[in-house]
């Protein structure tokens, strides 16, 4: 009894998106008149349609040109910062840790308009490197906060070994830091990975029609539902594959990253 | 070490120039008018809350932090309690994980076809309707009228329905026919039975006296019944015309907002599972087993021991969810459709609106986004709390 509830939930909770896969496979005239567990004719055509679209197939790479950088430096600049954090001397760091655990929760709402206008005045509104620099800001927060506390674990005796091996700051982040942090990058590099990915506010405000992701592409098509939706069920179940995939392929970090507590 | 200014600078620059100062000038630009010129006071803030759009958005999203945190809470605890100990059930974990890995645009998509309208495209309708007449019949002939509501030796006249597909004549018979009175072609006289009338199968009809039911029976393919004689009238009860049950308008302007929580709760119930499940772990599994020997049943056990003990973590998946909920966007943006987003609105796609959905009052905007930054303070000084007290 117990058994086969899980079953039924597991099948209720796999039954929307299932419907979504299904859909994105008939043809819009069916969509239209018929469910999709009806099936029916099945075809590609709407996907064939999406990759010959030149805005889709761009929208889709801007979207791999801000997720991947904004991964990146996120990870890169909030392990430094964590290092600094956890293992440098310097006066009021507690107290500014403390505020960077604080800044989590900010709602990005808080920060559109000024931001906006101060990468206006940099030249970057609209463009590719103002939507990576917005998400880098507020994915530093967790980050620093997440990898401050796995470096604070590390034995100091590792670090000061590296030490008296005569290594410097730097040596000792790249040699030691790194290498034993890595579960916690791994966890947050998914993370960020997949809030960048996944965004479309940040994207909606901060990027212009020729800088837009594949959310900010598809959200257009949605605002007049049934005629796209040729176009708008592959182009969602297509933007859904990445992500999938990073899951799959990193459940176990995905977890981990959970578990280390606070989530924006 | 001895460079940590080297080390966590940059970050903390990006912070300062794109987190911190921004609060600021928001505090302050909340306080002047749209055009940015004219200090206004408080009066963006007043308008918050006494335009009616806004004070919309307020309503829903009182009606989110109400509903959305306590549901993932409790969907999150029963798939924790319920996949507990079953070793296959990981596969379904997985499943329920799921759709936290996918973008709210593309969950909103999706549900936008769970909540299609029409029973035959949306899934959610599809299956109440199929519930529901599982225990009311579906009207036969919904829309279909009498032609005269007099009843004269048992011929009923209907008009207002298409044929039947596979009708066959109608004939006269038995101790009546219901009809369509309608003659492919034209050239049919009222009331009469021309060639080409068709006869209505599947008519509930009821034989009644004294205001009771004595007999009933349904048509034939030719539209003919039989009643036993008796001292008794004739009638067709109006449940064979009524419109038939076709589900909820979800995406409609009344249950929009429960519909989009109700996504919600199928995106994040993942994630209070696995949270929830870990803590579950954690629980000495004697004082289960002990209060089972004491006779206590699985609902006592769950309900006196197994909650108790999970507090601390139901606690922090119930915030987490207050924090998330209070910035809900993407979802309401794509899944309400176009005609009822004022009426789903919520603070934070009312601030985008504002701000930079055409109107470009900054000035409203600013105070929307101040408001939201006020909203979750507590969740902030909870989070501080608690890092404190770990460490």
């Amino acid at each position: 009894m117990k058994r086969a509830l899980v079953v039924l939930v597991g099948l209720l909770w796999l039954t929307p998106a299932a419907g979504l896969l299904v859909s994105s496979l008939r043809p819009a005239r069916a969509v239209n008149s018929s469910g999709w567990w009806t099936f029916g004719e099945l075809t590609f055509d709407g996907y064939a349609k999406l990759l010959s679209d030149d805005r889709m197939l761009g929208a889709l790479w801007n979207t791999v040109l801000i997720t991947v950088p904004s991964t990146v430096l996120v990870v890169v600049l909030g392990a430094m910062a964590a290092y600094a954090f956890a293992w440098g001397r310097f006066p009021g760091r507690d107290w500014l840790f403390l505020v960077v655990v604080a800044l989590i929760v900010v709602p990005v709402q808080v920060a559109l308009i000024p931001d906006a206008e101060l990468l206006g005045n940099l030249g970057l509104f609209g463009s590719i490197p103002g939507v990576v620099l917005f998400h880098v800001a507020f994915g530093l927060p967790f980050a620093i906060f997440l990898l401050r506390n796995f470096f604070v674990a590390i034995p100091r005796e590792l670090l000061e070994a590296a030490r008296i091996d005569g290594g410097s700051d730097g040596t000792i982040f790249r040699k030691v830091i790194l290498p034993l942090g890595w579960p916690a990058i791994a966890s947050l590099a998914i993370f960020q990975f997949l809030w960048v990915w996944n965004d479309l506010l940040v994207a909606l405000v901060f990027a212009s029609p020729d800088s837009a992701p594949i959310t900010y592409a598809i959200r257009e098509q949605t605002r007049s539902f049934s005629s796209n939706i040729d176009v708008i069920a592959p182009g969602a179940f297509l933007s859904m594959l990445v992500p999938l995939a990073v899951f799959f392929a990193f459940q176990r970090y995905f977890v981990q990253g959970l578990m280390a507590g606070s989530v924006k | 070490m001895k460079r940590a200014a080297v080390f966590c600078g940059p970050a903390l620059v990006l912070l300062a120039a794109l987190v911190v100062y921004p609060i600021g000038y928001t505090i302050v630009r909340s306080l002047f008018g749209g055009d940015g010129e004219s200090f206004v006071g408080l009066a963006n803030y007043q308008e918050i809350f006494t335009s009616p759009e806004t004070l919309t958005a307020l309503r829903n999203n009182a009606v989110w932090v109400v509903l959305a945190p306590s549901l993932v809470t409790i969907a999150g605890l029963f798939f924790a309690v319920l996949t507990d100990r079953i070793r296959w059930a990981s596969a379904v974990k997985v499943v329920i994980f799921l759709p936290m890995a996918i973008s709210f645009l593309a969950a909103g998509v999706t549900w936008r076809m769970v909540y299609e309208a029409d029973p035959d495209r949306g899934i959610a309708n599809a299956a109440i309707v199929t519930v529901h007449d599982a225990f009311a019949d579906r009207p036969p002939y919904p829309g279909a009228r009498l032609r005269s509501t007099e009843d004269t030796a048992g011929r009923f006249a209907v008009v207002g329905v298409p044929a039947p597909a596979d009708g066959v004549q109608a004939t006269e018979g038995g101790s009546g026919v219901v009809w369509l009175d309608f003659a492919p072609g034209g050239g049919g006289r009222p009331g009469v039975i021309d060639p080409g009338e068709k006869g209505l199968p599947g008519v509930r009809v009821e034989a009644v006296r004294d205001g009771k039911v004595v007999a009933e029976t349904t048509t034939g393919p030719d539209g003919r019944y039989t009643l036993p004689a008796g001292d008794h009238t004739i009638r067709l009860p109006d449940s064979n015309f009524a419109q038939p049950f076709n589900g909820v308008d979800w995406l409609g302007p009344s249950v929009v907002t429960p519909a989009i929580i109700g996504a919600y709760v199928w995106i994040w119930a993942g994630f209070a599972m696995v949270l929830i499940s870990a803590g579950l772990a954690g629980i000495p599994r004697e004082t289960l087993e002990a209060a089972r020997i004491d006779g206590a049943s699985e609902w006592q056990v769950l309900r006196r021991v197994t909650i108790p003990q999970l507090r601390p973590v139901l606690v922090v998946v119930w915030v987490t969810m207050v924090i998330n909920v209070l910035k809900v966007f993407d979802l309401v943006l794509v899944l309400a459709p176009e005609a009822v987003q004022a009426d789903a609105n919520v603070v934070a796609l009312q601030m985008w609106r504002v701000s930079f959905g055409g109107a470009r009052d900054l000035g409203l905007g600013s105070a929307l986004g101040v408001l939201l930054f006020l909203l979750v303070l507590p969740a902030m000084l909870f989070n501080l709390r608690r890092l404190r007290r770990e460490g």
